[in-house]
């Protein structure tokens, strides 16, 4: 059911090739994560299009196999 | 999704200016994430009404695909989606969520 933070952190590159991710297993169960995503694919777009973006790098795992993904993205700072 | 799952969501959004969809009741959250935004709405002071998803499979599974997103909870102001749980907590921590609320002509 869960997903490993590699499996996640993979998910995200793949969509973002040159992003940064860091990943953090809240509480070591395999099922709580947060990603912090600086990837210069946001920029421009709202926190909503963003994480929406995050999610469908997920492939439809968000809320199913992948319970909690808190995420915090931005773009890379000048 | 069905035409009819569609309207009725379309139409409760319509009907309130703060809307909430939620796990549990703002009494009685079910789910931290759903808590979580109960807590920075009540601290802000805000009139909401909310919609108990576990009450009603049909708008759970429905505003999934209407929203674009996999999660709930998931907050409207003024018939526009601001966020899930994340998104909400993060403006309210950074001051963006009582300006929001401003520009939308929602007393805080």
């Amino acid at each position: 059911m869960a997903m490993t933070a590699s499996e996640i952190e993979e998910l995200i590159i793949k969509a973002f090739p040159n992003a940064k991710v860091i990943i953090d297993d809240l509480r070591g169960d395999g099922d709580h994560y947060a990603a912090q995503i600086i990837a210069e694919e946001f920029r421009g777009k709202t926190r909503v299009q963003q994480h929406q973006m995050v999610y469908n790098a997920m492939g439809g795992r968000m809320g199913k196999e992948l319970h909690a993904l808190a995420l915090n993205t931005s773009a890379p700072s000048e | 999704m069905e035409q009819s799952t569609k309207d009725k969501i379309q139409n409760i959004i319509d009907e309130n200016d703060v809307l909430l969809f939620m796990k549990g009741t703002p009494v009685m959250p079910q789910c931290g994430f759903s808590a979580a935004v109960v807590g920075v709405l009540s601290h802000m002071g805000i009139k909401y009404n909310s919609v108990n998803v576990l009450e009603d499979p049909e708008i759970r599974e429905g505003i999934k695909e209407f929203s674009d997103w996999p999660t709930i909870p998931q907050l409207y102001v003024k018939k526009e989606f601001v966020g899930g749980c994340d998104i909400i907590r993060e403006m309210h921590e950074s001051g963006e969520l009582t300006q929001y609320f401003n520009e939308a002509g929602i007393s805080t």
